[in-house]
């Protein structure tokens, strides 16, 4: 027992450390690639600065097992790691800043393995929707989340990939990095509401049928929270992709004067 | 010269809406749609409270329906004023054919909640414990009354596209 509790703190304090690293870095590029190109935004290093603290602070919740209300506290955590964090750290664009810091002959090679056909297979927005929104119905259906606590190493796994999807799925609808093959905004706006559509049914499921060992007031305010917490932090991603089509379809004269034609 | 510019604006805005007079239906229509789900969210879960989160009754079909129609209704309520947004952008916004795309769309919801949602999926009643059929008998006479005010203003602005094709 001892020896799963110190394995589960050594990931914790490793994850810790991996974010305060890749803020580090983050810094580092953006200071470096000003020297030679246009001003790097200031916000966007603010928002990479907030989407790693957050990280790094969620993990204090990974092993929260035993508590009582560990489920809706557990499903903060899903707020903050899996929509919240990885929504601002896509708009932090680290994949421009990376290519537009290494050197050209290695950003050549990074842009060559981003149009390879395994990334953009996963990171295509109906692949990134499957493996986000299907990985929560595997975690809270299948009884996979009363394991989670036994193992900190698949407690670790589950959270990894609770962000990974998260950011594959908001980066694939709103393309703030280079994308090589962007679908189209309709079709991006046609997922989006569906996995819209299957986190709130799920959040319902969760509330009416809780996963096993699950005390039904928890599972109550879990799915309560998890259902409008998503709609708060989802009425972001579309203000965002919306104002991304705004600007996209701004018109290139002022059409006021086109009718006198 | 300011009042012939004004009539020049005016002028542009009756051509180029006629341009994006698809543009105005849609942004009409989520827009309604978008208010509908606001109004039985706001109206009936958080003021009357009839309504609630989860009933014990519905049904898997009724939860995905339900689930749909939540995300589509959040989705419609922004997506609708960045085209409007954009619609005033490009002065060509169209106030009659808006509001007659919207009340179609609000209608239309509503229709869809009350036929299919509340009696073929029974997801839930308007109101518990009470007599259910003048509730029923209000909410879709209503519906099929705006829907009706929607439809003939679309259809009114719809004539006057093909007026001005038909005078050249």
């Amino acid at each position: 027992m001892a020896q799963h509790l110190a394995d589960g703190s050594v990931i914790q304090f490793l994850v810790v450390v991996l974010c305060l690293a890749l803020i580090a870095a983050y810094v580092h590029a953006a200071l470096l690639s000003n020297r030679s190109y246009r001003k790097w935004p200031i916000y966007r290093t603010i928002l990479w600065i907030f989407a790693l603290l957050m990280i790094a602070f969620s993990v204090g919740g990974f092993g929260i097992a035993g508590r009582s209300h560990a489920f809706t506290d557990h499903m903060w955590i899903h707020l903050i790691l899996g929509m919240a964090a990885p929504l601002l750290a896509v708009l932090a664009a680290p994949m421009t800043l990376l290519l537009r810091t290494l050197p050209v002959a290695a950003a050549r090679k990074v842009s060559h393995f981003l149009k390879s056909p395994l990334p953009v297979f996963i990171s295509h927005p109906v692949t990134a929707g499957i493996l986000n929104t299907g990985g929560m119905f595997v975690l809270y259906r299948s009884g996979l989340y009363s394991l989670m606590d036994t193992a900190p190493l698949l407690n670790g796994l589950i959270h990894l990939h609770l962000f990974m999807a998260g950011y594959l799925f908001t980066a694939a609808i709103l393309c703030i990095d280079p994308s090589p093959h962007r679908v189209s905004y309709l079709a991006r706006a046609i997922l989006l509401i569906l996995s819209l559509a299957a986190h709130g049914i799920l959040s319902k499921m969760i509330y009416a049928f809780p996963p096993d060992g699950i005390t039904l007031a928890d599972a109550q305010s879990a799915g309560k929270l998890m259902y409008y917490g998503g709609d708060l932090v989802d009425a972001f991603l579309i203000g965002l992709f919306c104002w991304k089509w705004y600007n996209a379809a701004r018109p290139r004269q002022l059409l006021k004067e086109i009718g006198e034609k | 010269m300011p009042a012939n510019s004004l009539n020049s604006i005016a002028y542009a805005n009756k051509k180029n809406r006629v341009v994006f007079k698809a543009r105005n239906f849609w942004s009409g229509l989520l827009f309604g749609v978008g208010l509908a789900a606001f109004i039985d969210e706001v109206g009936f879960h958080l003021l009357l409270q009839w309504h609630h989160f989860y009933d014990q009754s519905t049904l898997a079909v009724g939860l995905l329906s339900d689930g749909l129609f939540h995300a589509f209704g959040w989705f419609a309520t922004i997506s609708s004023l960045f085209l409007f947004a954009d619609l005033r952008r490009r002065n060509a916004f169209w106030g009659k054919r808006w509001i007659g795309a919207m009340l179609f769309g609000l209608a239309a919801f509503q229709l869809y909640d009350g036929l299919v949602q509340h009696k073929l999926l029974r997801l839930h009643q308007i109101r518990y414990n009470v007599d259910i059929f003048p509730y029923d008998l209000v909410w879709n006479i209503a519906g099929a009354s705006v829907l009706g005010i929607g439809a003939f203003l679309l259809l009114q602005t719809r004539k006057a596209v093909k007026k001005p094709k038909e005078e050249e």
